[in-house]
């Protein structure tokens, strides 16, 4: 028996996941909560926001993220491709920066108009 | 000039406050805003985990905002961005200037203020040691990183355990930054459950409760060794504790304060304890006409209660102009035992339709527990809950109903464990 602090939504369910018992999760509130219960056993993702180069907007940095959650793992590979990333305004919210990062089948795109 | 509404502050209160009151029927409406765009403090919070009650899906602050900032497209409310107001009056004359028209004065019908809040800083906690350069609050450090483009520090402590130090141990983290601990007074996070896990856990960032910062050590100007120390029960440092940390960086989240000099200014009451405006159930100040909304009024801890609640302002603003009703004898909120506030403080039930929502924060960390409301003696209502901290806000939905039964001036709300 694991037990974890679902980070899915602010509520911060305290799980139970039985890793004897086909990862069955109680102590969640949502069905989401026992997703997230179950992958963060068997393999941890996160959605990995952070900014990239921006040349002609309004600051010199444009916030972006993954469209989906990546494995742990590669958080740091995917910061890693983001450094060589420069952006020229116009940018539009969904804009996608980086097509399938790292291999992780996630997209990396824009959250914010610059 | 003479407008219907004039909201301060294009944060998410001020938007959703405009957005609601031209829903309403509302058409002359001005949004001031003093930095160079809408979204306020959402635009430097990249991070995601906004929008899940409001939109039901996950968002990063700019996204949310986006959000917002595309409803008033199609609507004629005007903005006015770079600008700083000055002054409101108990007259509802707003005082603004900017480098454009220089100073202006403007008249509204009513007026919103949403100016939100601002960090506290080194000098509010009286931190001892030198005063070099490196020493910042996490908020600052989070927008020099995410929209200038500077990185602040390579090797980090975070005072304070709020959601923004939090965020920023992870952000730093991720930039390639070392972040050696963080370090909260308190016994327990002021921070979301969530955050510590996600932000902390993640990376083996260590967090270490009932200690402080008790020296802060320079060499050439950069802050170069910290000193951090167990406190007791009594929240003061326990000589012989001391534990050094060699770091560039120290970042302080140890609480925000809402902004209310233009508030006071104006004259209007103010809680002792949230240190915002005291309001009624539709968010009225005590100069009819004149709303808060968002953390102006109280810190909130998700974006989607503050853009419930200024909606309910932005509403009731539109309704002061368009309908004009008599001010009705108020009910007290009173804050019993476990209690440190609730928002809003006084409630005219004759203006509340089904329920009246009612955010509150606890004292300290209850487990079970059994939050009751009373009339003098008289027990209204109950609401059980399994876990309750000082981080979390609670919400609870008094029905018209019962609010009608009431016969003294003000019901008490406490808590009882059970």
């Amino acid at each position: 028996m694991k037990e974890l602090v679902c980070i899915v939504c602010p509520k911060g369910c305290r799980l139970h996941v039985d890793e004897e018992n086909g990862y069955l999760v109680t102590g969640n509130s949502c069905l989401r909560g026992a997703e997230y219960g179950k992958n963060e056993i068997l393999n941890p993702t996160r959605v990995l926001t952070s900014t990239v180069k921006m040349e002609g907007g309004l600051y010199r940095r444009c916030p972006v993220k993954t469209n989906k959650a990546i494995p742990k793992g590669k958080l740091f590979d995917v910061m890693q491709a983001l450094n060589a990333v420069t952006l020229s305004a116009p940018v539009t919210v969904g804009q996608v920066v980086i097509e399938n990062v790292c291999g992780t089948g996630a997209d990396v795109i824009a959250t914010k108009a610059l | 000039m003479l407008y219907d509404l004039i909201v301060v502050g294009g944060g998410p209160a001020g938007l959703a406050a405009a957005n609601s009151a031209y829903e309403k029927g509302l058409r002359s409406i001005l949004i001031v805003e003093r930095d160079k765009e809408l979204g306020g403090i959402l635009n430097q919070c990249i991070h995601n985990g906004f929008g899940l009650h409001r939109f039901k899906e996950e968002l990063t602050g700019p996204e949310y905002a986006h959000r917002f900032i595309e409803m008033l497209k199609d609507t004629s409310v005007q903005v006015m961005c770079d600008t700083m107001v000055l002054t409101v009056t108990e007259n509802k004359e707003v005082h603004v200037i900017n480098t454009e028209k220089g100073y202006q004065v403007l008249q509204a019908k009513a007026v919103v203020l949403a100016m939100g809040c601002r960090e506290r800083t080194r000098g509010a906690i009286a931190i001892p040691g030198a005063r070099p350069a490196g020493v910042f609050t996490a908020g600052s450090a989070q927008r020099y990183l995410n929209m200038e483009g500077y990185m602040v520090g390579k090797r980090v402590v975070i005072l304070g355990s709020g959601d923004i130090g939090l965020i920023m141990a992870r952000r730093m983290t991720l930039e390639g930054a070392k972040v050696l601990a963080c370090v909260e007074v308190m016994p327990y996070s002021g921070g979301l459950m969530r955050n510590i896990v996600q932000c902390l856990q993640d990376y083996d960032i260590p967090l270490y409760l009932s200690h402080t910062v008790t020296d802060i050590q320079q060499k050439d100007g950069r802050l170069s060794h910290i000193t951090v120390s167990k406190v007791g029960d009594d929240r003061l440092p326990i000589p012989g504790t001391e534990m050094e940390f060699d770091c560039d960086t120290l970042l302080l989240s140890v609480g925000l304060i809402p902004e209310n000099e233009l508030t006071r200014g104006a004259g209007i009451d103010m809680d002792m304890r949230t240190n915002g405006a005291i309001v009624y159930e539709n968010m009225e100040t005590s100069i009819p006409g004149v709303f808060a909304c968002g953390n102006v009024v109280h810190v909130h801890d998700l974006v989607d209660y503050v853009s419930q609640e200024s909606e309910k302002a932005g509403a009731a603003a539109a309704d002061f102009v368009l309908h004009p009703k008599e001010n009705e004898h108020a009910l007290r909120l009173q804050n019993g035992f476990g209690i440190s506030y609730t928002v809003p403080q006084q409630v005219r039930v004759p203006r509340i339709e089904k329920s009246l929502e009612v955010f509150f924060r606890v004292r300290q960390v209850f487990g079970e527990s059994v939050i009751s409301v009373k009339d003098g003696e008289n027990l209204i209502c109950s609401f059980k809950r399994e876990y309750m901290a000082p981080g979390e806000m609670q919400q609870i939905k008094l029905p018209r109903v019962l609010l009608d039964k009431v016969s003294g001036a003000a019901l008490t709300i406490s808590v009882k464990e059970a």
